[in-house]
């Protein structure tokens, strides 16, 4: 029987201080870095329901075995699941236990003078030995003036040697990338706790008031105040579309080329009113929100008549494009037609065509052979008085009209033509087609904190991957003739450093200009008498990153 | 409106581009073969296994001891063969660079615009930025080991240019008219030069190194030494990741311009958040004590392959807003 190995208890002080060093070591970050990129992939591959709610119910609907199991994991909603918060939360308290004692080491070596130089400087990686005749007094002064020339800090720790060190600034912009990041997801926190975005359909010719019972859908943070918004108010007077008709290649015919919505605004209702556009790529910025142009589409003007000629319905309603030649859906609910709630459901189509598989269909995005293609439901519009979507029909408790032969009654209208429904319900006209612009209107109020935050990270990364932390030391010794001082200059860098060798050799011939050399000496004068051996140049921790990086 | 002979042109520059790149492929090629047979003169003499790479002036002798091993040929050893293929090598390759120049410059012309508005544009001006930052650098460094490695993988993405990705010249769609677009997507194609680029170097170090420790000689003894390799590989990493840093942000600014909120979620801000965060990986993975350079280096890799991901996968298979591939 072996010994049992006595392992020195830790208590939970212990354990707990444990536990803190390996959330903060460098490998915890590293593998917390390749953690959080692989847990944001399976958000690029399904469908996210924050961004497309009815694609994930339909991937959802399609996968019946994977579909809901997936869900419970949390993959149709990724960004927003408790596993991905837990890597970036795990990942930011490394990143500020591993920053703030770093910024605190950091903050004394930048007061502090160089260390005393090492008794061989020739054993550093980069050095150079000479000789000169002049007094070694001599050539500390010139050394330490050369030096600080080439901005280096230096102090001389005894009569016969330099310390010089610089780039302090790597390691300050190091800590002021790593702080700015947690200022980034601040930034991206206020974001989500005040700010707030809505969408909302405005047809030509018709107003918007930004109040919430005006949006098609509005989300705002937790700690927004809906009633709060800012008053403005805006009317869409026209709006341009252009779509590519010349060039007839691959992916091309057809794509959209211009979209601009003229508006009227005012910021408040009692304020005069001004003039703007709002194009993609061009927001309006409103006092308290931006008015961005993310949508347009179609919104045929209809006229529903009951049986007498009288106007039971009349505008322009939007319909939605559904593919990129604008075959639109959409509805038209006549809650005031009799003797039954009339509800019309079908397309609206640019540049109508029926083609033999696909039924109606729009060929062209623009309006160059407009068309309606309806069917008609009688009944109850609102069943149960239940909160329902004006782009869909509750067919719940309504039936389908048919014409003579049983079949359902298929309305076709072109501008300006009227259908006479059977049995004396009415008639429905097709006027004329408006366009409409989808407006998304959204106030973000913590966008420049993270926006400074991501150029101040930028700036500090730069600065640390651009700039080296150089330590360069001379030291002079008696020459073996008297009158001649032996000279060795030695360099110490942070990590890998190309250049290093260079800093040295250009001290050295900065030396050498200014004073009488003497050819013949160039290498250690006695290598092998060592004569401070406790002082040799052990890397110093902190210059070396292997060392200051823990793990 | 386009005009069609400007991009007629640009087409004519693109193709000789590409027969000017086989002839350089087929040159470094050469060279590379050239560089083994003086392989066995070499044996016995007096070796110096600094690289070139390391820095000028750097201290002589770090390799001395052990075995003497075939090193990297001085100018002088090297057959009349290699440096008349190495000679022509180089020079096409800078004709091909300005071939794709024209090429580029023919399409914006052409195009009234930024030639940066589909997958067939970005993959030229991509393979312009490599091409050139490549040679210009050849200027400063015997870079002639690395050629191959670099037209090669510019070939093939060429030719998945014309023969895949090929867009008609046209506008531009109207979320894509933006003075951001030659900001973000410019810095964006720079980067994935710079990175491509230091992939190469990458995979000739993991190659190179796995070659050393198995014993087996090859053409790669006669690079420079795998730590230098490496180092370089860094440095251009170090390069190339505060310009992916920017194309994320100025990517963000975009978005909020055209999109009303500065980040999405949508696949390609996904992957290219993905690609920064893999790359930081690999710079903290340089820093750490305990992993090697091997590992890092694969982790390097890896950051690759996610921008090949994000390039060839995400534009054209994953549904989001960055629907510009043009196919
Ligand atoms: C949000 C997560 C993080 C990101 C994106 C990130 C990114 C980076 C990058 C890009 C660098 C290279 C720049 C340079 O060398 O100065 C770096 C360096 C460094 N990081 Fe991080 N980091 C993160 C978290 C952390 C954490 C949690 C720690 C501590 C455990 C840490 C410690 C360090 C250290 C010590 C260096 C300097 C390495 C050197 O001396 O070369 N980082 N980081």
């Amino acid at each position: 029987m072996s010994d049992p190995i006595t392992q020195p208890r830790l208590g939970l002080v212990g354990w707990l201080r444990w536990m803190w060093r390996q959330l903060t070591s460098m490998r915890t970050a590293l593998f917390l870095l390749l953690l959080l990129a692989v847990g944001a992939v399976p958000g690029s591959i399904w469908p996210q329901r924050s961004i497309d709610a009815a694609r994930t119910a339909t991937y959802i609907a399609d996968h019946p075995k994977s579909g809901p199991w997936l869900d419970r994991l949390g993959f149709f909603e990724v960004y927003a699941s408790p596993w991905f918060a837990a890597i970036y939360l795990l990942l930011f308290v490394s990143l500020v236990g591993c920053v703030l004692p770093r910024s605190k080491v950091h903050w004394k070596a930048m007061r502090s003078s160089p260390p005393k130089a090492p008794a061989r400087p020739a054993r550093l990686p980069a050095n150079g030995t000479f000789e000169v005749t002049a007094a070694p007094a001599a050539v500390v002064d010139a050394a330490r003036e050369t030096l600080r020339g080439s901005r280096f800090r230096t102090v001389a720790h005894d009569e016969t040697s330099v310390s010089a060190e610089k780039g302090y600034l790597k390691e300050t912009g190091n800590l002021v990338f790593h702080l700015s990041l947690i200022f980034v997801i601040i930034g991206v926190a206020i974001g989500h706790l005040y700010g707030w975005k809505g969408d909302v359909i405005v047809p030509v010719g018709k107003s918007f008031a930004n109040t919430l019972a005006n949006y098609d859908t509005f989300s705002p943070g937790p700690l927004v105040d809906p009633a709060s918004l800012s008053p403005f108010e805006l009317k869409v007077d026209q709006f341009d579309a252009t779509f590519e008709e010349n060039v007839t290649g691959r992916g091309q015919f057809g794509s959209p080329r211009d979209f601009t919505a003229h508006v009227t605004t005012k910021a408040t209702p009692d304020a005069p009113a001004q003039k703007a556009t709002v194009k993609v790529n061009h927001p309006l910025e409103m006092k308290g929100a931006g008015v961005f142009l993310l949508g347009n589409g179609y919104a045929p003007v209809i006229t529903v008549r009951d049986a007498k000629g009288a106007k039971v319905y009349s505008g322009a309603t939007p319909f939605l494009a559904r593919d990129n030649n604008y075959t639109s859906v959409g509805v038209v609910k006549v809650p005031g037609a009799q003797p039954e709630q009339l509800g019309f459901s079908g397309l609206f189509l640019p540049t109508a065509t029926i083609g033999k598989d696909t039924g109606p269909i729009s060929v062209f995005p623009d309006l160059k052979k407009p068309a309606l293609a309806l069917t008609v439901y009688e009944g109850d519009l609102f069943p149960g008085g239940r909160p329902q979507s004006v782009y869909l029909l509750d067919t719940a408790k309504m039936t389908q009209l048919q014409n003579a032969k049983g079949d359902p009654l298929r309305i076709w209208l072109e501008p300006g033509q009227t259908y006479q429904l059977p049995g004396g319900k009415g008639s429905i006209s097709f006027d004329s087609v408006a366009r409409f612009a989808g407006l998304s209107i959204r106030h973000d109020p913590g966008k420049f904190v993270t926006l400074a935050a991501a150029l101040l990270a930028l700036s500090g990364l730069i600065a640390s991957l651009v700039i080296r932390r150089r330590r360069v030391f001379v030291r002079v010794s008696p020459g073996a003739v008297p009158g001649r001082t032996v000279v060795t200059v030695g360099g110490l860098a942070k990590g890998d450093d190309d250049g290093l060798q260079d800093v040295v050799d250009r001290v050295v011939a900065a030396l050498e200009a200014r004073f009488t050399v003497d050819p013949d000496a160039g290498t250690d004068p006695d290598p092998d008498h060592d004569p401070d051996p406790d002082h040799d140049p052990a890397p110093e921790p902190e210059m070396d990153s292997r060392l200051d990086a823990r793990g | 409106m386009t005009n069609e002979s400007l991009a007629g042109y640009a087409n004519l520059s693109l193709y000789s581009a590409m027969a000017v790149f086989t002839i350089a492929m087929v040159c470094h090629a050469i060279y590379l073969a050239a560089l083994l047979p003086a392989r066995d003169q070499l044996r016995g003499q007096a070796v110096d296994r600094d690289s070139e790479l390391v820095t000028a002036g750097a201290g002589a002798g770090s390799g001395v001891g052990g075995p003497p091993l075939p090193t990297r040929p001085t100018e002088g050893e090297l057959s009349s063969r290699a440096r008349t293929a190495a000679g022509i090598a180089a020079s096409t390759t800078w004709l091909g660079g300005f071939l794709l120049v024209l090429s580029v410059a023919l399409r914006g012309l052409a195009v009234h615009r930024w030639p940066l508005g589909n997958m067939f544009e970005f993959a030229v001006m991509g393979s312009m930025f490599t091409v050139l930052a490549y040679s210009i650098w050849s200027t400063r460094r015997d870079l002639r080991w690395l050629g191959l490695f670099i037209t090669g993988p510019v070939l093939l993405v060429l030719g998945m240019a014309v023969a895949v990705w090929y867009t008609e010249a046209s506008e531009l769609m109207p979320s894509l008219r933006s003075y951001w677009l030659v900001i973000h997507v410019t810095v964006a194609t720079l980067a994935t030069a710079v990175f491509t680029i230091g992939a190469a170097l990458t995979a000739v170090y993991l190659l190179k190194d796995a070659f050393e420790r198995s014993g087996r000689a090859s053409v790669l003894d006669r690079f420079p030494e795998t730590p230098a390799i490496e180092r370089t590989a860094y440095s251009l990493h170090i390069v190339a990741f505060p310009l992916w840093t920017f194309t994320l942000i100025a990517g963000a600014i975009w978005a909020r311009q055209a999109w009303a909120s500065y980040w999405n979620w949508d696949p390609k801000e996904v992957w290219t958040f993905v690609i920064w965060v893999v790359y930081a990986a690999y710079l903290h993975s340089r820093a750490t004590s305990g992993i090697s350079r091997q590992t890092a280096s694969f982790i390097a890799l890896a950051g690759y392959a996610c921008i090949i991901v994000n390039f060839a996968v995400v534009n054209v298979f994953f549904v989001g807003q960055h629907s510009y591939s043009g196919l």
